[in-house]
């Protein structure tokens, strides 16, 4: 265990390289010359010579790569280009509402999942597993850009019961998840969010429970005598690790991909400074809010890996 | 008729041997749900390459005094948008732009990350590592941050959005071919063919390629409805097709600004989105089923 461990930890550590070379290469992909993206169309010559001097785009591109890195791993990801600020503290601001959103998405999509995946699971065949699959295909096929603007139809036009967007009079700074007035912005775009992870839990819960129920040891259970609910508790033991990693990865792909919603609600999170930053063409920040996303994608990863290995004794990894 | 004679007609009732895609054929024709959503994309894919032949109303001509006209009007029976244009002609011209960005990058990844993968699965060794750690890089990146990254960076329209997508669904490929061929390569007849002097081309072509396309393709179906649903998020945020072009994501979001004007206007592009990503996923799911593909 505590080898692979070391041995799946080592081997994050190329690819975060491999990450930062992409990050790295994202100016290059801006049409004409680098510097072109980074300036304003008025900017001087002067201005101009001051910049190739501060990026190095004058030396050679693995000089410019290694200088870059150098920067980054101290932790300057450089300055925004509109707001002047440091692109990381921008970043770590917009993390946390992110990461506040993602995890209340796949908190809420995994505890409705699991328990309408297992009872799927149970009636294999019948019209609820019927409905429970169509359900869960439905969730991962529904466009949530359009979810969310539907969200906004009904609760805020039609019935006017919560905000359509924003994250209300507070900011970023003092949001507390514990008071209505601040909590009510955020109940949409968690519900807009939670659909995809709701679909794929759900699917994956009905799999695992039908995998274990299938099994064995289930049956010699009943046979010994076993109520249901006890032979129920056996079977949610078996099939919960390998659902709790699939909520993990979940988790993942909401923090990275979560400029769509972000956009629709003006959560003020790393999608939406992702998607402003890319309409006003602020190269610092949309390469810094990809390194730290892929970043934090990986490092997810790797803990769901290494916390189903530890938790599921049956995977034995060496 | 004597008794002697042979009853032939019980002869042909026994089973017949099906061939595998007759066998495929057979139970998707007994499973009603697939074929109900393959009739809805062949619906949506006529309704968009016939678009000129069932409405004559040109999709890009504004009329700044029939604007967002209701649902139900008159000559304008699914509306008006922002510009007063005709929703109908809109959301029927708009399924040409997005069914091709939903199928041409999933087609492109498929070729290219196939043929990727089939040579990381048979040549092994240092190939195979050079190929397959560089997808794992890919791998890093969550679909949509690395979708909207590129086509963001490459500044946008549609070509750039195409080829971001392709860039998302090569790696997936890539490793569902890689796998296939590796556990073909060493099975038993592989390596009589080799043994009997066939190259590495017509191994490939005759042997591996046919064990390698049907979970290739499998995958490949179920990233068409995720292609849909990237490429018209690309377009609402911005990144993908330009104005005025038709569009479903695009459509989506112009109308967003007329959401407290009429709500139901806003969501008919989604109800084309969803209807056609849900259909492709629905077949996607019964083909797995029907040609029996594990993954």
């Amino acid at each position: 265990m505590w080898l692979y461990a070391l041995r799946r930890i080592l081997y994050a550590v190329p690819i975060a390289l491999g990450v930062s070379i992409i990050c790295f290469g994202l100016v290059f992909l801006a049409p004409g010359d680098p510097l072109g993206s980074l300036l304003p169309p008025d900017a001087s010559q002067a201005d101009i010579e001051y910049l190739r001097g501060v990026y190095g785009f004058d030396r050679p591109l693995p000089v410019q790569y290694f200088d870059w890195l150098m920067r980054v791993a101290s932790g300057d990801l450089g300055n925004s280009i509109q707001s002047g600020r440091p692109v990381l503290t921008e970043i770590s601001h917009a993390l946390m509402n992110t990461v506040m959103v993602s995890f209340g998405a796949v908190a809420i999509a995994f505890s409705i999942a699991f328990v309408l995946g297992t009872i799927a699971a149970y009636h294999l065949g019948t019209w609820v597993d019927r409905t429970v699959t169509g359900l869960s295909i439905a969730g991962v096929s529904v466009p949530n850009y359009w979810f969310g603007v539907v969200l906004v139809i009904v609760f805020a036009v039609e019935f006017n019961l919560l905000p359509a967007m924003g994250m209300g009079s507070g900011g970023s700074d003092n949001f507390s998840i514990f008071e209505w007035e601040q909590l009510k912005y955020a109940i949409l775009p968690i519900t807009t969010m939670s659909l995809v992870p709701l679909g794929v839990i759900m699917r994956n819960t009905r799999s695992a429970v039908a995998d274990v129920l299938s099994q064995d040891f289930v049956q010699a259970l009943r046979a010994k005598g076993l109520g249901e609910w006890a032979v129920a508790r056996h079977t949610i033991r078996n099939a919960l690790p390998q659902v709790l990693a699939v909520m993990g990865l979940q988790f993942g792909y909401l923090v990275g991909g979560s400029i769509l919603v972000e956009t629709i609600f003006n959560w003020p999170g790393t999608g939406f400074l992702l998607g402003k930053a890319i309409l006003t063409r602020d190269v610092p920040v949309v390469q810094g809010v990809v390194l730290v996303l892929a970043i934090c994608f990986v490092i997810t990863n790797l803990c769901v890996d290494l916390i189903q290995t530890a938790v599921d004794p049956r995977i034995k990894r060496g | 008729m004597t008794d002697a004679t042979f009853d032939t007609s019980s002869r042909s009732a026994a089973p017949r041997v099906r061939s595998y895609w007759q066998s495929v054929g057979h139970r998707l024709s007994y499973d009603h749900v697939t074929l109900l959503f393959a009739g809805i994309i062949l619906l949506v894919v006529l309704s968009a390459v016939f678009a000129p032949w069932l409405t004559s109303i040109d999709p890009n001509k504004p009329q700044m005094i029939a604007r967002l006209k209701p649902i139900g009007t008159a000559g304008r029976w699914l509306g008006t948008d922002e510009l007063g244009r005709d929703m109908l002609a809109r959301l029927l011209y708009g399924g040409r732009v997005s069914l091709a960005m939903g199928l041409v990058p999933v087609a492109l990844a498929t070729l290219i990350g196939g043929f990727l993968g089939v040579v990381a699965g048979y040549a092994g060794g240092f190939v195979n590592t050079a190929i397959m750690r560089v997808m794992d890089v890919f791998y890093a990146f969550p679909s949509v941050l690395l979708a909207v990254a590129v086509s963001g960076m490459m500044g946008g329209g549609m070509l750039n959005g195409l080829l971001a997508l392709t860039l998302v669904f090569i790696p997936p490929l890539c490793r569902i071919s890689e796998t296939a061929t590796a556990q073909v390569r060493s099975l038993d007849f592989v390596e009589a063919a080799r043994a009997s002097g066939a190259g590495m081309g017509s191994v490939i072509v005759h042997h591996i390629l046919g064990n390698v396309l049907g979970p290739v393709f499998i995958y490949a179906s179920s990233l068409i409805s995720v292609s849909v649903l990237l490429a018209a998020g690309l377009s609402f945020l911005g990144l993908g097709v330009e104005p005025p072009t038709p569009d479903w994501g695009l459509m989506l979001s112009a109308l967003r600004q007329a959401i407290y004007i009429d709500p139901m206007l806003c969501a008919l592009p989604g109800v084309a989105i969803f209807i056609t990503s849900l259909s492709f996923n629905m077949v996607s799911d019964g083909l797995r089923q029907a040609m029996d593909v594990r993954q």
